[in-house]
């Protein structure tokens, strides 16, 4: 892909980032800082990416740790808001 | 055979991507709303699983057993860190998940760099360098709010003589080596310098901030964070790292704004360092008497109020005292009292917080009023019971706060005279109509109950 493709691409996600927060009660803020930061887990990806072709044993195992870090930041991050949002269940 | 052509198509693994996009769009757009927000994040995981799947078909991607370990070693230490936290210790965790994600990134960025032998065409390694910058601060940053949230460091703001010149210093010492590098150099030696001097200003950058200000540092450092991701996908040329990063850079800059409104500060204010006039209002404390109270005379003028406002703060997220809590509401409702809950935006240790403990304890939603709906009636309160809540009704916290000092009668619930979080002393418990019931809050909150059933 070329970079102005790339770039392309960002500006709108950026957009669409910026558009889909809208007023969000206060109580709501934690859980949402939460999982939007379960969501830049998605960096574990380039791990996946990158470890087919590495060769030697420090490059595999910066990436086996950073694979492992993506999967807490991902694993722990969307268990962590589930929790969180499980308060707010309609009682009845 | 034709099935794993069929799905090792770039054009299909496209098909997933946008599949995963769409499930972080929509389920983003859930979670504004208290009714769908759990349903959200669902629907955000699943869009997660599909840009994994689809990445591990990739042709290219290969060594299954080691990212087979990645994953099983991240899923052991996530899942029971994520089941076992206590709810009171949720923005540390958080936190701390935000900084793996940083560090993930800038390990990224170095083993790109690695494989490379650092000779990458200008439009690869601007971004590594990027990434690798942000994903430093971003681990560190994280790191020393979780230490500060846990109560491992102090959560005063430490500020160090010239902090901001250093923090300056750092980085450009950070920005002219990743200059050097995208003009030519091929030094690692250089790349693990930027990835250092960028530690070093992650942890500089956040010592200097006060505790109370911590959820707008971590929602800072988590919008850094997808930033970070971003570049890593412009450098691997992925699309979904690409639009998932940004997705998260650009919805976590504007929820760090909407939690610094909610504040009354600016970001620029807060990262500034410091907290309102720190430690100046210490001075004067000396020679102010405070008046306690025991719990018998507590109950007796909470059952004999008309109207009565909690206003709980992180004491009664330490002590677990939600329940107990919820049991003297309803035993004062009993006698015709009513009972309203006071929630600061940011009381306990991130927004939200006080609404989930109360929520778990089962008190009603329509009782939780926000600061600017129940600040209009707290001059007609009787008594207003504040439960381990400290700065939010400190008059000079240097933030809008819940105005307890309006009502009738104050009753604070406290463990020590022990300065708030932000560690400013607070007039409010000096004041004539203030008293001061010192104890654990779950314990002295059990106590007055049993007074009011007594009664």
């Amino acid at each position: 892909m070329d970079l102005l493709t790339e770039l392309t691409i960002l500006v709108l996600a950026a957009f669409v980032g910026f558009e889909v927060i809208s007023k969000v009660p206060n109580t709501l803020h934690t859980p949402l800082m939460s999982a939007t930061n379960a969501i830049h887990g998605i960096v574990l990806l380039g791990g996946l990416l990158l470890i087919g072709a590495a060769g030697g044993f420090l490059n595999e195992l910066i990436l086996v740790i950073a694979i492992a870090f993506g999967t807490i930041n991902i694993v722990g991050g969307f268990l962590v808001t589930d929790r969180m949002l499980e308060m707010f269940r309609k009682r009845d | 055979m034709y099935l794993a052509t069929f799905l090792q198509d770039p054009d299909f693994i496209q098909v997933l991507y946008i599949a995963a996009f769409i499930c972080f769009i929509y389920g983003l757009r859930l979670l504004n709303h208290p009714r769908t927000a759990r349903r959200g994040n669902v629907v955000a995981a699943v869009g997660m699983a599909f840009a994994v799947i689809a990445t591990l078909l990739i042709e290219e991607v290969g060594d299954y057993g080691l990212i087979a370990l990645g994953i099983v070693v991240g899923t052991a230490v996530g899942i029971p860190a994520a089941r076992n936290v206590k709810m009171t210790a949720m923005p540390q965790m958080v936190a701390l998940f935000n900084g793996v994600g940083g560090g993930a990134v800038a390990l990224i960025s170095w083993a790109e760099f690695r494989e490379a032998g650092g000779d990458l065409p200008t439009e690869t390694i601007i971004p590594i360098l990027f990434a690798a910058i942000i994903g430093s601060i971003s681990f560190w940053g994280s790191n020393i709010a979780f230490g500060k949230l846990q109560e491992l460091i102090p959560g005063r703001p430490i500020q160090l003589p010239g902090q901001q010149f250093v923090n300056g210093a750092l980085l450009l010492v950070a920005v002219g080596c990743a200059v050097a590098i995208a003009t030519g150099s091929e030094s690692e030696a250089l790349f693990i310098l930027i990835l250092v001097t960028a530690a070093v200003l992650g942890n500089m950058f956040v010592l200097p901030i006060g505790g109370a200000d911590m959820p707008v540092v971590i929602s800072l450092l988590n919008a850094f964070t997808g930033l970070s991701a971003a570049a890593a996908g412009m450098a691997l040329d992925n699309v979904a790292l690409i639009v998932g990063g940004t997705l998260v850079g650009a919805s976590g800059s504007i929820l760090t704004n909407l939690m610094a409104e909610a504040m009354n500060r600016s970001i620029a204010n807060i990262v500034a360092g410091g907290f309102g006039g720190v430690a100046v209002a210490a001075a004067d404390a000396e020679g102010k008497s405070v008046r306690s109270t025991d719990p018998s005379d507590v109950a007796i003028q909470l059952a004999y109020a008309s109207r009565v406002v909690v206003t709980p703060g992180y004491g009664m997220a330490v002590a677990q005292a939600q329940h107990t809590v919820r049991d003297l509401a309803s035993e004062l409702e009993k006698r015709g009292v009513e009972v309203s809950y006071a929630i600061h935006p940011v009381a306990g240790r991130m927004p939200g917080h006080m609404n989930v403990l109360l929520a778990e304890a089962d008190v009603p939603y329509e009782q939780l009023k926000e600061m600017d709906e129940i600040n209009p009636e707290l001059p007609q309160t009787d008594v207003a019971l504040v439960i381990g809540a400290n700065d939010t009704v400190n008059p000079e916290a240097g933030m809008p706060i819940i105005e307890v000092d309006k009502t009738g009668s104050v009753i604070v619930l406290k463990r020590s005279m022990n300065p708030g979080f932000a560690g400013i002393d607070n007039p409010l418990f000096y004041a004539d109509n203030t008293a001061l019931l010192f104890g654990d809050a779950k314990e002295s909150v059990a106590k007055v109950l049993k007074e009011v059933e007594d009664l």
